[in-house]
């Protein structure tokens, strides 16, 4: 007999693969309406100054000329932003561009290039003002802020301070006390589909915003606000999304300039970036100056950490408020302490806005903690892996702040990549210049709050199966590339016990789709995944009693049997074929339609700021990279990476080897090459040549060792594999960068040149040493 | 500035010819998505600094971004529509699909062409010669691991690989 039906734990290709493998799948550019125009943005010379006049009429000479927008227009000043605490952004200067880059006007034409060359003749009459460049400056009280709401009439956007257990006590009794101050410059998603969107005014009077976006319900909810239209007069449709990583999980100015401008002309506007307007909007992560002390008992238990972190946010709010505390309560992972200080500001500057991408708000912070505990198990003679075994958090738990852990995977990530990659073999025993380095992580399954206080749930699913036999899956869960879509598909056949090509996944469109808060946070797998697991449960209910009916044995009896059929456990002889169980369930019925939601449980403390980082569960890490560093050039170059990541349970071996080979690179990109860079407030890398992603060449063989520690609320046992595994690389490079040439690595990107510069201060320090041990 | 008229030029794309009006300064790329609606070839930077826009012309994987669309009159210019007119897919394209070499899919046809042309000179390359013969392609979902394994797989199953050229010259 054949056995059930179930992907779970296989390899399988996206359900989308081959409409992206046939290059016929749709992305934003690809959309072509009657009578569309083409918009292009005037963008911001200047890091700050007020827009005095914007004039239109040379552009307006320009054949094809439509229209343009300028400050003052209707909407353009309509505050809007992801977090409701923090609605800074305008579609427009309102009259403050706040950084060189930012758009002041746009233009609309019959074609693309008209409208280059319209944009390029628009004249900005702007008051210059003095930049705040620095976070440093941003601190000081100022006549100008960038914002209305800030702290003290300063630049400083948000201020968290917190402190669980007596971290002095715990420092002033600690045996080894190990501290650092790291410099992380900021870092762009780098997707490879530039950001854009189609406004598109509908006959009937609504407004349709295709758009490549990861959170359509959050844009529709801004769209709403700054258009002054109710949600249900717009709607928002996300196509293939080349990419997001964060970086288009904002609604964003230009989505606002497009709706207006398509409502001032009444036809489909373009408008899609360049390379070099995907920098300047950025909302990458966040330049971070991190401050870090760690306090670890004689005996290797680790005490208390203390936290101080200078996060730049560039122009706007973003998540940054998120970020503020994520720097912090991201570091209550995968280890126990007995107490934990943090303080952490996140300033305004005349810059492009950071924001959330990969690992959001924990990559940073793990560096500085994975960096100094390498330092502390040295100092103490103890190998890492086996101090971080020693200070292991346990499964269900509570940490410090009050996280729930529950599945933890972290003990056996550790004994899978010391194993791999033959650790205790190498540690310390490799030749100069060649090192390993192992660093750990933990981050959230998906946000245990939602952005904006709601009894909604945070992930609704609908089913429709009529007499076809194939099953629509309605959700506005965001595929960007992770394979949503295929963890949507796999819970519904599994719930439902059929194969999954029955099922067909819509997710693209607000009118036909219930609410999902959107891909960020490594949310979508556990919450839109038990959603969609409860909607197919509900249909194999119906399916169960029409099996009675068919048989007259009870309902409840009913279970998945070989192939697509139903067994009962009364009567062997029983086998009744998903679609004459479908047959029956439809007679007299109609097509059979259901419902799963999910909304997290209530979770966490009562004090302030006790939300953040709150989530269903948590995702862990242990990393081991191998290295080789030219003395002579600084050049580090990555030789091998033992990935282990405990994922709950890998309902796709494929699409979790992916999003964990794929956190890799990205790491490795941070840890070595990629820095956006500025010159007085001027981005000057912002195109792929300048700004370093590592090519194949630069990407080495990488082994995944995928954990599962089978959550107890994930469907079917998952958790996030997308975004926690880019933290630990970073450290575990650091790491093995000090195994093979004795440096600590205080700088990230580590270039040749810093390698080269604490390489320098290293053999300074020798000889002092050296010469006054002649002495 | 004054720009000349737009001129009429006969280009041959995925086996057919196409008579369009094209400005001096109009790339391969912007011809081939905006003239001729073939939009699996993609833009990702416009600069030559990704592979997404990656096409063969003559059999050659060529950047359409940098490519003047006047510059491959009476050449050959494959993009990934140009296979398969039956509407089965390529052994590179099912690989690719099965083994998750394509995760949001925007590099993927850069990456699919650009491995025909390896494939048709070399049909048995080593890690590293796909890695270097790759290095002009960029893709941020993957980490490059998945699309290397299903090109090795497909060199070690497809041993006399056809590329699309080929496949070409044999439905003409």
């Amino acid at each position: 007999m054949s056995p059930r039906i179930s992907t779970v734990g296989t390899r399988m290709p996206l359900v989308d693969a081959h409409e992206k493998v046939s290059g016929r799948g749709t992305f934003i550019e690809d959309f072509h309406f009657q009578g569309m125009t083409h918009a292009r943005c005037v963008r911001s010379l200047h890091p700050f100054a007020e827009v005095l006049s914007v004039d239109f009429s040379d552009a307006e000479k320009i054949p094809g000329f439509i229209c343009g927008l300028a400050p003052g227009e209707p909407g353009t000043a309509r505050k809007f932003g992801v977090l409701p605490i923090s609605q800074d952004e305008t579609a427009l200067p309102a009259p403050y561009a706040l950084y060189s880059g930012a758009i002041v006007a746009a233009v609309v034409c019959e074609d693309e290039i008209s409208a280059r060359k319209a944009a390029a003749l628009v004249k900005v009459d702007y008051q210059v003002l003095k930049p705040v460049l620095r976070p440093k400056d941003a601190m000081r009280p100022t006549e100008t802020p960038l914002h209305e709401v800030t702290v003290g009439g300063t630049n400083i956007h948000k201020v968290v301070e917190q402190e669980f257990g007596e971290v002095d006590v715990a420092f002033d009794g600690a045996s080894v006390t190990q501290s650092g101050e790291f410099v992380f410059h900021g870092i762009n998603h780098g997707f490879t589909e530039p950001i854009g969107c189609v406004a598109v005014p509908e006959p009937n009077g609504r407004l349709s915003l295709y758009s490549a976006t990861q959170v359509p319900h959050y844009l529709h909810m801004a769209l709403a606000k700054v258009l002054e239209e109710p949600m249900h007069r717009i709607r928002v449709y996300k196509p293939l999304v080349g990419g997001g990583f964060g970086g288009k999980s904002d609604p964003f100015p230009h989505e606002m300039v497009a709706s207006l401008l398509a409502r001032k002309c009444g036809r489909p506007v373009r408008l899609m970036f360049d390379r070099d307007e995907v920098f300047l909007n950025n909302h990458g992560r966040h330049p971070t100056e991190y401050k870090l002390s760690v306090a670890t008992a004689q005996d290797g238990t680790l005490l208390a950490i203390d936290a101080d972190a200078e996060i730049d946010g560039g122009a706007w709010g973003s998540f940054g408020v998120v970020t503020t505390y994520y720097n912090g309560v991201l570091t209550q992972g995968p280890y126990r302490m007995q107490a934990f200080r943090y303080a952490g500001r996140r300033l305004y500057t005349n810059k492009p806005a950071s924001g959330a991408m990969r690992g959001h708000g924990a990559v940073n912070a793990r560096f500085a903690l994975e960096t100094l505990i390498d330092e502390t198990a040295e100092a103490l003679q103890i190998d890492p892996f086996d101090f971080r075994e020693q200070n292991a958090l346990p499964s269900n738990t509570t940490t410090l702040n009050q996280f729930r852990i529950t599945s933890n995977g972290f003990t056996e990530c550790l004994t899978q990549s010391r194993k791999a990659s033959d650790w205790d073999a190498k540690h310390g025993k490799l030749p100069t210049g060649k090192g390993v380095g192992l660093g750990c992580g933990f981050f959230i399954s998906g946000s245990g709050l939602p952005i904006h206080r709601t009894r909604t749930p945070m992930s609704t699913v609908h089913l429709k199966i009529d007499m076809d036999g194939g099953v629509t899956i309605h959700s506005m869960a965001a595929d960007i590339g992770q394979g949503s879509d295929t963890v949507l598909a796999q819970c519904v056949a599994e719930a439902i016990g059929i194969e999954m090509s029955r099922c067909r996944v819509l997710a693209r469109d607000s009118d036909t789709a219930p609410i999902d808060l959107g891909s960020y946070s490594s949310r979508v797998t556990f919450m839109a995944g038990n959603a969609a697991l409860r909607a197919g449960e509900a249909i194999f209910r119906k399916l169960q009693r029409a099996c009675s009916r068919i048989s007259g044995l009870p309902a409840a009896g009913f279970r998945k049997g070989a192939g697509e059929t139903y067994i009962h456990d009364d009567d062997a002889t029983v086998r009744i074929d998903f679609m004459e169980a479908l047959d029956e369930a439809l007679a007299f019925n109609g097509a059979l339609i259901s419902k799963g939601v999910y909304h997290a449980p209530k979770l966490g403390g009562t004090f302030k700021g006790a939300g953040a980082g709150l989530s269903p569960s948590y995702s862990y890490q242990a990393f081991v990279a191998q290295v080789d560093v030219d003395t002579e050039t600084g050049m580090v170059r990555v030789e091998k990476v033992w990935a282990a990541h405990d994922c709950g349970k890998a309902l796709n071996l494929t699409a979790v080897e992916g999003q964990l080979e794929g956190s890799v690179h990205m790491g490795i990109g941070q840890a070595l090459t990629e820095e956006m860079k500025y010159s007085g407030g001027q981005l000057i890398n912002g195109s792929l040549l300048d700004y370093k992603i590592p090519s194949p060449l630069e990407t080495p063989e990488m082994d995944i060792l995928v954990v599962e520690s089978n959550d107890p609320e994930g469907p079917l046992g998952a958790k996030e594999c997308g975004e926690g595994a880019l933290a630990p690389i970073i450290p575990a490079i650091a790491n093995a960068i000090y195994d093979a040439v004795g440096i600590r690595m205080r700088e990230v990107p580590m270039t040749p040149e810093r390698v080269l510069a604490a390489l320098d201060r290293k053999a300074k320090t020798d000889a002092a040493t050296a010469s006054n041990e002649a002495n | 500035m004054s720009e000349s008229p737009p001129t009429t030029l006969r280009l041959s794309v995925n086996g057919h010819t196409h008579t369009v009006l094209a400005r001096h300064a109009d790339s391969l790329l912007d011809v081939l998505r905006e003239q001729l609606g073939l939009t699996a070839t993609k833009r990702g930077c416009d600069l030559g600094t990704c592979g997404c826009c990656l096409v063969q012309v003559d059999g050659e994987p060529n950047l359409s971004c940098l490519t003047l669309a006047a510059e491959v009159e009476g050449q050959q210019v494959i993009s990934l529509e140009g296979l398969p007119d039956s509407g089965r897919f390529t052994p590179l394209q099912d690989t690719f699909a099965e083994m998750g070499a394509s995760q949001c899919g925007f590099c993927t046809p850069g990456f699919l062409l650009t491995a025909d042309a390896i494939l048709r000179d070399n049909p048995t390359p080593t890690r590293d010669e796909l890695r270097s013969e790759l290095s002009g392609n960029l893709c941020r979902c993957t980490g490059f691991a998945k699309i290397l394994d299903a090109i090795e797989r497909c060199a070690s199953e497809h041993r006399a690989f056809r590329g699309y050229a080929d496949a070409m010259r044999g439905q003409a």
